[in-house]
């Protein structure tokens, strides 16, 4: 409990650094002013959302291959963490966009692909609750998963070939693009800090869906007896 | 070797229960009929604006008909309980799945083949000049449809609320066939055709990566 305690408080700390850092050290964007410092919780939610979904594949996947129930617990976790910072993404986006692009949203590629893979994880986790034995839902969920996460490269490629208005790639985009090294540090700094709160959701949601998963086995004992 | 011949076999019992009543083609092509009529009220289909907004109403109603299309395969196994026995009688379940991919491939190909000059005709969009080309995404397109919705159907068909289930799975997985078949049909319908290569690879490279997860998962779709 205490550990559990120390552990929030810490994160919630680093969050508040994250968040001192973007508004007060990174510096003023000489185009877009202030708005621009959504950029540090946006981008960093995108990141920490796609690391949480890249967890959930390979829960997935070692679920399937050697159906260890904490595989699965794992799977959801992810998925769920991974679902909640991709929503922050989804309503950061249009905040930031309206004063920039004077538009709330666009059907671009990136606004679209994220939409369609935030979609993809909603009807994963619907999946999940939709068969009643726990292990056809862990498995049959954990297939889905597979095939949502393989989607992703093909939704991001199509979208992105085919419909197109988001500010190019900044960070890794080639030439042309780039941040300052100041505003990089505090990008770096806040995806950290999020990757803190990612790991203390993901344990807190692990350890509710490991106590729902022996309580079902118990039920199950209980009517068997 | 024995794969082939069992998809084979598998694929002449799928055929021979659809064409003995017919009622999954009838059905399908009646929607999509319905489809395609509703869509007309949405918006005047001049000329220029059918070769616009075509293509992709032409595809999401194969989508959406998919979608219902879908529902049976694994649901009518499950009903006579022949699922179990299927699985007893092919040495690789990949078979099962291959032979009903074919199968749903061929049967969406069939609605839309014929459905394409009704489309033609209604919405002013000569498809004769450009016809090869667009059997060649129908094909790429279909097959997509079928490998990843054929997996799905497998899945919702354990659930519940699985007729809801299968469309809310299936369409936003088939985002990115919507969207090439869709880019390469419209670049067919212009007034000046033109072939977008890039779309066709991109449907073929979306049919090879679900081939092979279909390949390497699908034996755990069909466990009990």
């Amino acid at each position: 409990m205490v550990k559990n305690v120390l552990a929030a408080a810490a994160v919630f700390l680093l969050l508040g650094a994250a968040a001192y850092a973007s508004f007060f050290i990174a510096p003023t964007d000489a185009k877009q002013g202030l708005i621009y410092r959504i950029l540090f919780l946006h981008v960093a939610s995108a990141w920490t959302g796609l690391t949480a979904f890249s967890l959930c594949f390979v829960a997935n996947v070692l679920y399937v291959l050697r159906r260890k129930p904490h595989w699965d617990w794992l799977g959801v976790a992810a998925g769920e963490v991974g679902l909640a910072f991709t929503t922050v993404v989804l309503v950061t986006g249009p905040i930031w966009a309206h004063p920039v692009w004077g538009i709330w949203w666009t059907w671009d590629a990136r606004l679209t692909s994220t939409f369609v893979l935030w979609l993809l994880y909603v009807s994963y986790l619907l999946l999940r609750t939709l068969i009643e034995e726990p292990d056809r839902h862990a498995l049959l969920s954990a297939l889905f998963g597979i095939f949502a996460f393989l989607d992703v490269p093909l939704v991001f490629g199509s979208i992105r070939w085919w419909r197109t208005q988001h500010p190019q790639p900044v960070v890794m985009g080639g030439p042309g693009a780039g941040l300052d090294p100041l505003m990089y540090k505090v990008l770096f700094f806040s995806w950290f800090a999020m990757l803190a709160l990612m790991t203390l959701l993901l344990r807190q949601r692990y350890r509710l869906e490991a106590m729902r998963g022996d309580l079902e086995t118990m039920q199950h004992e209980v009517e068997a007896a | 070797m024995a794969l082939l011949s069992n998809t084979a076999v598998l694929l002449g019992k799928e055929l021979r229960t659809e064409f003995r009543s017919r009622e999954l083609l009838t059905t399908t092509v009646v929607f999509i009929l319905i489809v395609i009529v509703l869509f007309s009220f949405t918006f005047e289909p001049t000329s220029d604006e059918s070769r616009r907004f075509g293509p992709g109403l032409l595809w999401l109603a194969f989508l959406f008909a998919a979608s219902l299309m879908l529902q049976p395969c694994f649901l009518r196994e499950q009903h006579n309980d022949t699922l179990g026995s299927l699985r007893l009688s092919v040495s690789d379940p990949f078979a099962i799945f291959l032979a009903k991919l074919a199968a749903n491939t061929l049967f969406l190909l069939l609605t839309e083949l014929f459905l394409l000059p009704l489309f033609a005709m209604m919405y002013n969009v000569p498809v004769a000049g450009v016809l090869p080309w667009l059997v060649l995404v129908l094909v790429l397109g279909s097959l997509g449809i079928s490998i990843a919705g054929t997996a799905l159907s497998a899945i919702s068909a354990q659930a519940r609320m699985r007729e809801l289930l299968l469309p809310l799975l299936m369409l936003p997985l088939l985002t990115p066939i919507l969207v090439a078949s869709t880019e390469v049909t419209k670049g067919l319908l212009d007034r000046a055709p033109y072939v977008q290569w890039k779309g066709i690879g991109f449907l073929a490279i979306f049919d090879l990566v679900f081939l092979t997860a279909l390949w390497l998962f699908g034996e755990y779709l069909l466990e009990e």
